[in-house]
C-alpha cells in the first residue's frame, strides 16, 4: 500500500528530537495499550502483519497527528471489529454485550516470559533461492493496494545481494489471510546515489530486507 | 469508529481520553474471555525492567573483550545473545553489524518501528517518529548531526532498513583509553543510540 506510513526519502517533517531520559513510557495508559496488544496478538486471532496492515489503513490525518500508542490503540479497535472479535456498540460501551469467540489461544500469567521474545518466521523453503550473493537485481516496480513490506523509495531500483537470511512468513500473503506463502529473504544494498541521485553522497549505502517476489535480475 | 468524538479538537485532553478509551477496550475484551488482566500488569513490567538497553550493552562489552564472542555475535546475533544467559529465549535472526574506521552502520524501521526489542527494550520516540524515518535513508549525516555526532566525510554511513523479521544491532568501535578496562566497566560506556547507529560509545573520562 502506498500509504503514509512508507516514509523513507520524503521531506518536511523536521528534525529529529531525541528525548533526554525518556521514560519506557510517557503515561500508563501507553503501557497498558501495548501489554492489550501483545495479549491479542498471543491470541492467534491475527498475524503480525495483519497488525501492521491495520495501522497502515488508519486514514493519513489520523496517522500523522496521533502518538505511537494511539496509533496501536486505534489500530486494535478496528482490528477486533473487522474480525468479529468484538462489536463496534460494544467498543463504544466498554462492555460486552455478546459471548466471545473462541479463539486458539489465551496469554496468561506464567506464559508472559515466553511471549517477550518475538515469534518465530522462519519456515522450510519449498524450492531453491533464485538469486546469489552478489548479483545485481533490481527491485521491482510494484505498487500493491495491499500491504508490502518494500518500500517506495527501493522500487525501480538496482542493488546488489549482500546476504541470503533464509525462508520466511511472506508478509504480502499473510496481511491479506492469504496463509504464510513462505519466500527467501534477501539483504539487498544499493548505493545512495543510485536511490537518491548525483546530488546524494557517494559513500553512503542502504540496504532493504527484501523477499525474492519483490526483487528481478538485473 | 466507536468513541472517534473528533479527538483532534481537544488535544489537551488526550490522556484522560485515552485512558478511557484504553481501559473500555480492555473491559470488552476481558469480558469476551480473549485475555488474562492479570498477564497485562506481568507484562507491563517486563517491559519496564526486564528488556532495555542493558542487555545490549552487556553483549557488546563482551565483544569488545573477548575475540570468540565478537565473532560468534557477528555470525549469529541470536546464538551469542542466548549465550549470555541475560535472556530465556531471544528472537530469531538478531544480526550485529559491525562499525570500523570506514563504516559506520545505522538502523533504522521507514515503514513502521521494528527494533530489537530483546537487546535494546522499546524503541524511543524519535526512532518512530516521522523525521527520523524519512531522513535515515537520504539524509543519514543529516540525522547523525541532530545526534551532535559527526563522522571524517571519507567514512562509509551504511543504513539498513528493518522492512523484515530479521533485526540489525550495531555493534559500536570500542573507544580508545579503555585497554585496561573489565567487561562490566566497559559496558558502562555503551549507550542506547550507539547500538543503533545514531550516536558512539560515551568517552572514558564520561564514564557514570
Amino acid at each position: 500500500m502506498d500509504g503514509i506510513h512508507d516514509m523513507g526519502g520524503m521531506h518536511g517533517f523536521g528534525k529529529v528530537e531525541p528525548e533526554p531520559d525518556e521514560p519506557v513510557f510517557h503515561a500508563a495508559w501507553e503501557g497498558r495499550c501495548l501489554a492489550l496488544n501483545r495479549a491479542m496478538a498471543a491470541t492467534g486471532a491475527f498475524t503480525i502483519d495483519m497488525a501492521r496492515a491495520a495501522i497502515e489503513a488508519l486514514p493519513p490525518e489520523v496517522y500523522l497527528s496521533s502518538s505511537y500508542y494511539r496509533k496501536w490503540q486505534l489500530r486494535l479497535e478496528n482490528l477486533a471489529v473487522a474480525l468479529g472479535l468484538a462489536g463496534a456498540d460494544e467498543i463504544e460501551a466498554g462492555h460486552a454485550l455478546r459471548p466471545g469467540r473462541k479463539l486458539p489461544r489465551k496469554l496468561g500469567v506464567a506464559d508472559v516470559a515466553n511471549s517477550l521474545t518475538r515469534g518465530s518466521f522462519g519456515r522450510p523453503p519449498r524450492a531453491a533461492a533464485r538469486f546469489n550473493v552478489g548479483d545485481r537485481v533490481r527491485a521491482r516496480n510494484i505498487h500493491p493496494a495491499t500491504h508490502t513490506r518494500l518500500p517506495r523509495y527501493a522500487r525501480g531500483h538496482v542493488g546488489i545481494v549482500e546476504a541470503l537470511r533464509g525462508c520466511y512468513v511472506f508478509p504480502d500473503t499473510s496481511a491479506i489471510g492469504q496463509g504464510e506463502n513462505p519466500q527467501w529473504l534477501y539483504t539487498v544494498a544499493f548505493e545512495a546515489r543510485e536511490l537518491w541521485g548525483d546530488g546524494a553522497e557517494r559513500l553512503s549505502k542502504v540496504s532493504i530486507e527484501a523477499f525474492e517476489p519483490y526483487l528481478e535480475p538485473a | 469508529m466507536a468513541h472517534d468524538h473528533h479527538d483532534d479538537d481537544h488535544h489537551g485532553s488526550e490522556l484522560s481520553e485515552m485512558q478511557l478509551r484504553v481501559r473500555a477496550l480492555e473491559t470488552v475484551l476481558v469480558e469476551k474471555g480473549y485475555i488474562d488482566p492479570a498477564a497485562l500488569d506481568v507484562l507491563i513490567e517486563a517491559y519496564e525492567t526486564k528488556i532495555g538497553p542493558h542487555n545490549g550493552a552487556r553483549a557488546v562489552a563482551k565483544a569488545w573483550t573477548d575475540p570468540d564472542f565478537k565473532r560468534a555475535l557477528l555470525e549469529d546475533g541470536t546464538k551469542a545473545v542466548l549465550s549470555l544467559g541475560l535472556l530465556s529465549r531471544v528472537g530469531d535472526h538478531l544480526i550485529a553489524v559491525e562499525n570500523t574506521p570506514s563504516r559506520h552502520n545505522m538502523i533504522v524501521c521507514t515503514l513502521c518501528s521494528c527494533y530489537p526489542w530483546e537487546v535494546l527494550g522499546l524503541p524511543p520516540v524519535w526512532y518512530k517518529s516521522a523525521p527520523y524515518r524519512s531522513r535515515a535513508v537520504n539524509d543519514p549525516r543529516g540525522v547523525l548531526a541532530d545526534f551532535g555526532v559527526k563522522l571524517p566525510s571519507e567514512t562509509e554511513i551504511r543504513v539498513w532498513d528493518s522492512t523484515a523479521e530479521t533485526r540489525f544491532m550495531v555493534l559500536p568501535m570500542r573507544p580508545a583509553g579503555t585497554e585496561s578496562w573489565s567487561e562490566e566497566r566497559l559496558a558502562t560506556l555503551v549507550t542506547r543510540d550507539c547500538m543503533v547507529g545514531t550516536g558512539l560509545p560515551l568517552a572514558p573520562q564520561k564514564a557514570p
